[in-house]
């Protein structure tokens, strides 16, 4: 009998919930189902990632020391953050490709929220982003980087957060945009300021007073600082603060993108 | 079940569609014939909530085109003029999308598909990706996508365009299929005279945004002037008896003798009065032709239809790269 009710609420409750979240659902599948199909691409975005690490992590390395960490170590959560950077700002251009290919229109033409089209497809991007974070993870434990449970739980809630906070800046930027090549054009204007200014590569102490004011603004120094501190324990800010900058950060861009997918036109 | 009324897209320079007012009926399927640029896109944009009018209403299936756009979303079905599905998913794949986005109730998700996939003949292939499918396949496989929900009308955007000869016919065949066994209002844009009559219960000719005619396929071919002509080619030495007999008929308008030996007629109904005429005279060949919608169209707009000339779309380089 108990069982019974609970059963029927629970039924109830569920067909209530079931279309807009088979709806999310769906939109991330086939984003996923895509990006797993298309190899090419995670060789791709993983192979950029190794490169820095393994070139400029070893060669600037042979010249230069942070405290006691090898350079390679210290850039480390860098690359992770350059990763998500890269791959959740370029995964607005497939806004763009599926424009091209008329697959937006027929979404769009299907009676679905708009703002659950975007959701569907920020838990695509974040996806892939937390994908390849983990590649490099285990890449970054090969080489000698130590986890924890709890370093793991922290990097991975950054990589969501600071991923899904990109990704909605990506899809925003690509439903304002027609073709890829202007999204390309403003896109190196947005990603390599975000990597460069992030100290991904250096440490935030003793900068230029200007270089400083500029690393402060940027959402990626936060996310980088986090996974510092989650990863190697060192950082400029406690990782609290991090974590509550990007919740900001986050929620001002997930709004943006909301924003913009509502104002997109479909043809 | 679509009503338009005083409908109007304006373009900065260019009126798309003027002024248009239209009433579709239940279980119909229209034809709006038009050259390209003609508008016939543009409207079924609008019917699809897809624009906003500039000014004007319609309504599908009861709901207004503005203020309800999501309700008219879930009646329709759409198939656009370029495949849209996703070419790295497979056909199944494509439609579990679309089932989910159109909330088909998950008891008969599955079945739906299935169904679907049978009608237009793609069951052996769903697990392919659609880009292993032809061109062919992939338009079935969208008008498969846009009834997978049941949608009381949907929508079919230049449904052959770009399909071989063969592909084409194949394509009729499952749209007719299609009407015979759901219960559904057909939209469909064309501008191949012949997809328009073999197809369509209703046409609409639309030229610069405006209908220039309505009705059904044989009324517009007797409107564009009706005779049909027969051409006869007879012995020689009966040329002139012949000639005579032919007079007497009520029927036959106009007699004219070619050069080449034929007796040229105009007669109200071909089909009709040549057994006719063929039990008075002896005849060695016969050969006759109806007037087709192309007459009908020339005589409506003054011009020929064109046959589709592709756009080239590009990007931002491609555009400056390109001199016109």
């Amino acid at each position: 009998m108990i069982n019974n009710n609970r059963n029927s609420i629970w039924n109830t409750g569920y067909c209530h919930i079931e279309g807009p979240l088979s709806q999310v659902y769906a939109v991330w599948l086939r984003e996923f189902k895509v990006f797993l199909r298309e190899r090419s691409r995670l060789v791709a975005s993983t192979f950029t990632p190794l490169l820095w690490l393994f070139v400029i992590g070893s060669g600037f390395g042979s010249t230069t020391a942070y405290t006691d960490i090898d350079y390679q170590t210290f850039i480390f959560p860098g690359i992770v953050s350059m990763s998500v950077i890269f791959s959740s700002v370029f995964y607005g251009s497939y806004i763009i490709w599926d424009r091209k290919f008329d697959f937006l229109k027929s979404v769009m033409v299907a009676p679905v929220n708009r703002g659950i089209v975007f959701t569907g497809k920020t838990f695509g991007g974040m996806t892939n982003s937390l994908v390849q974070a983990f590649i490099l993870i285990v890449i970054g434990a090969v080489i000698g980087i130590q986890f924890t449970a709890l370093s793991l739980a922290q990097t991975t809630l950054v990589v969501l957060l600071f991923s899904f906070a990109l990704t909605s800046l990506g899809l925003a930027l690509g439903s304002y945009m027609h073709s890829l090549e202007g999204f390309q054009m403003i896109v190196s204007f947005v990603v390599l300021p975000l990597f460069f200014l992030s100290g991904a590569l250096f440490p935030l102490d003793n900068l230029p007073e200007w270089l400083s004011i500029l690393t402060m603004m940027d959402p990626a120094t936060y996310a980088v600082d986090a996974l510092r501190n989650a990863i190697l324990e060192i950082g400029s800010y406690p990782f609290k603060v991090d974590v509550d900058i990007l919740i900001a950060f986050t929620s001002g861009l997930g709004a943006f993108g909301v924003f913009s997918f509502g104002r997109m036109k479909a043809v | 079940m679509i009503t338009i009324r005083n409908l109007v897209k304006q373009y900065d320079d260019l009126t798309a569609v003027d002024n248009l007012t239209l009433d579709i009926y239940d279980n119909e399927v229209f034809g709006l014939l038009g050259q390209n640029g003609a508008g016939k896109t543009t409207i079924i944009h609008m019917l699809a909530t897809l624009l906003r009018p500039t000014s004007g209403t319609a309504t599908v299936n009861g709901y207004d085109i503005v203020i309800e756009s999501a309700k008219v979303r879930a009646s329709i079905g759409i198939v656009f003029q370029a495949p849209s599905s996703d070419d790295m998913l497979t056909g199944y794949e494509n439609l579990k999308l679309h089932s989910l986005l159109y909330k088909v109730p998950r008891q008969v998700r599955e079945k739906r598909i299935s169904d679907v996939l049978e009608l237009v003949g793609l069951t052996e292939r769903k697990h392919d990706q659609v880009k292993k499918y032809s061109g062919g396949m992939r338009r079935r496989l969208e008008i498969a996508r846009g009834i997978i929900h049941k949608p009381k009308i949907i929508f079919l955007d230049e449904p052959t365009l770009g399909l071989d000869p063969r592909s084409r016919e194949s394509m009729w065949k499952y749209i007719q299929q299609l009407v015979k066994e759901e219960k559904i209002t057909i939209i469909l844009t064309t501008h191949y005279m012949e997809e328009a009559d073999i197809l369509c219960d209703r046409i609409g000719i639309i030229d610069k945004g405006k209908i220039i005619a309505l009705d059904t396929p044989s009324k517009l071919k007797e409107m564009a002037g009706g005779d049909d002509i027969v051409k006869l080619r007879v012995k020689e030495k009966n040329v002139q008896d012949i000639n005579n007999i032919l007079k007497d008929f009520r029927f036959v308008h106009k007699i004219e003798n070619s050069v080449d030996g034929y007796i040229i007629l105009s007669v109200d109904n071909a089909s009709r009065d040549l057994p006719i005429i063929l039990k008075k005279i002896d005849v060695e060949l016969v050969e006759f032709t109806n007037p087709n919608l192309n007459d009908v169209f020339i005589r409506f707009t003054g011009q020929n239809i064109k046959e589709e000339q592709e756009q080239p779309e590009g990007g931002f380089m491609e555009k400056f790269a390109r001199y016109d």
